[in-house]
């Protein structure tokens, strides 16, 4: 990671870990407690949001100087709900049947905290490429978070991993039962509250 | 600070540009999108009539087609369950057709195994599209499937799970004195030990007034297929015959 400047690699590397959307500002959690039932559906809803996130921030950053102060949160907003009907429309093509699970949840990235907050606070100030990272950085970060949520939802909710079967059938034959609490919401809020309370204890241990 | 007509201007240019980009997405991706629909209310045609994806088994586009084209006959009704054969089902929009209603049929080896009628009407806050199938008693539900929705996902999108469509099969929609009744979706659970739970499945916790909308739409949309399927019961003695 030599190659790039500290400034950059903070871009990047930051909300990944310290200053997570999700477990660290707490935002965007709508989707995650709805898209973390099976991880295949986190890992499509990632890459939705990346996809948003590295483009309207770059976009944004392009045409920073351009954007008149007083409209900017419409220009924004235009932008990202371009992007994301985009995106909508190309799931509704090429992957139906998961654009039918995911429901209004891929069309509701338009509000999604982390794409407006990272638009307005950062692609406005930053050149291009560092909003491309922040982007990338950003949108890695939730996805992060999502796939662990799914991971353990999944797994202990359906005895699944992306669809395949992993808890074996002698489990069940003995007795073993799947949680359903964790395919319901509340198994979300629990997950996250645990990922959350684990990263702060993990950050603050870095911090001394 | 920037001038009000630039403000104007920047703003509509931004619209412009992005209303363009995205139109040509939309006119790009069309095709696809609506083959995959029409796959969709095919998968859900078969799904009704319990031909149905194993556990973890994908069907591609081109599956659910030949199994379509392989079990499922469609035949046109008019309101008095008559047959019409010079209308093809292209033309009937069984949403707002009040002359012409689509039956599909679920024919193997020349027995009809079950009869699917779509059933379309209001939840909370939006219109659900689906289809009703019937064994060939037409008294007897064989599955039902919704397919197109826009209630809240957990409360009123919960019809589309398998929890809540397999809770109608085996239920009867004709009453014991051959009347057509229907199927119900109560406030709460069934009382199974009461004779009404023949026509009854349980509700949807949070979902009153989706329930509520489905019981009233299934009772319509079985009412316009009745006079075909009265004389479907009639004649129901073994082996049901192909014409009527």
């Amino acid at each position: 990671m030599a190659i790039l400047k500290k400034a950059y690699r903070t871009a990047i590397s930051d909300p990944l870990m310290r200053n997570n959307p999700i477990s660290f500002q707490v935002l965007g959690i709508c989707s995650a407690l709805a898209v973390t039932v099976r991880v295949d559906q986190a890992v499509i809803m990632t890459g939705a949001v990346v996809f948003v996130l590295t483009m309207s921030n770059s976009i944004v950053s392009l045409i920073r100087s351009l954007i008149p102060h007083r409209t900017r949160i419409i220009i924004q907003l235009s932008i990202i709900a371009g992007l994301v009907s985009f995106i909508d429309q190309v799931l509704q093509a090429y992957m139906y049947d998961m654009s039918k699970q995911l429901t209004v949840f891929v069309a509701l990235i338009i509000t999604n905290c982390i794409v407006m907050g990272r638009a307005d606070a950062f692609a406005m100030q930053n050149s291009p490429g560092k909003s491309f990272l922040d982007g990338l950085g950003n949108g890695l970060g939730y996805g992060g978070i999502l796939i662990m949520v799914s991971f353990f939802r999944e797994l202990l909710g359906s005895g699944t991993l992306y669809g395949y079967q992993i808890i074996p059938n002698w489990l069940y034959e003995n007795g073993y039962e799947n949680l359903g609490l964790m395919v319901l919401s509340p198994g979300a809020f629990i997950v996250l509250g645990l990922i959350v309370w684990l990263q702060l204890e993990f950050t603050k241990s870095e911090d001394k | 600070m920037h001038s009000n007509s630039y403000v104007l201007v920047f703003t509509a240019i931004v619209t412009v540009i992005l209303g363009f980009l995205l139109s040509m997405a939309s006119s790009q991706l069309k095709v696809l999108t609506e083959e995959n629909v029409a796959v969709d209310m095919k998968k859900n045609i078969l799904r009704a009539l319990d031909i149905r994806e194993s556990e973890g088994e994908v069907w591609t586009n081109e599956t659910v087609q030949s199994l379509y084209d392989n079990y499922i006959q469609t035949i046109i009704l008019d309101s008095d369950g008559k047959e019409i054969k010079e209308v093809s089902i292209e033309i009937v929009d069984a949403e707002v057709d009040t002359t012409y209603f689509p039956l599909f049929t679920k024919v193997v080896n020349q027995q009809i195994e079950g009869y699917a009628i779509p059933v379309i009407g209001r939840g909370l806050w939006s219109t659900l599209y689906g289809y009703l199938a019937l064994e060939p008693d037409a008294i007897t539900v064989k599955g039902i499937q919704f397919y197109k929705h826009k209630e809240t996902p957990g409360l009123g999108g919960e019809v589309e799970k398998d929890w809540f469509t397999n809770n109608f099969i085996g239920k009867k929609v004709v009453g014991e004195n051959g009347n057509l009744v229907s199927i119900q979706v109560l406030k709460g659970k069934v009382n199974e030990s009461s004779k009404e739970s023949f026509h009854q499945v349980d509700g949807i916790s949070g979902a009153t007034m989706t329930s509520k909308g489905v019981t009233n739409f299934l009772k319509e949309d079985l009412l316009k297929y009745e006079p075909f399927f009265k004389r479907v019961r009639e004649k129901a003695t073994g082996a049901v015959a192909w014409q009527y």
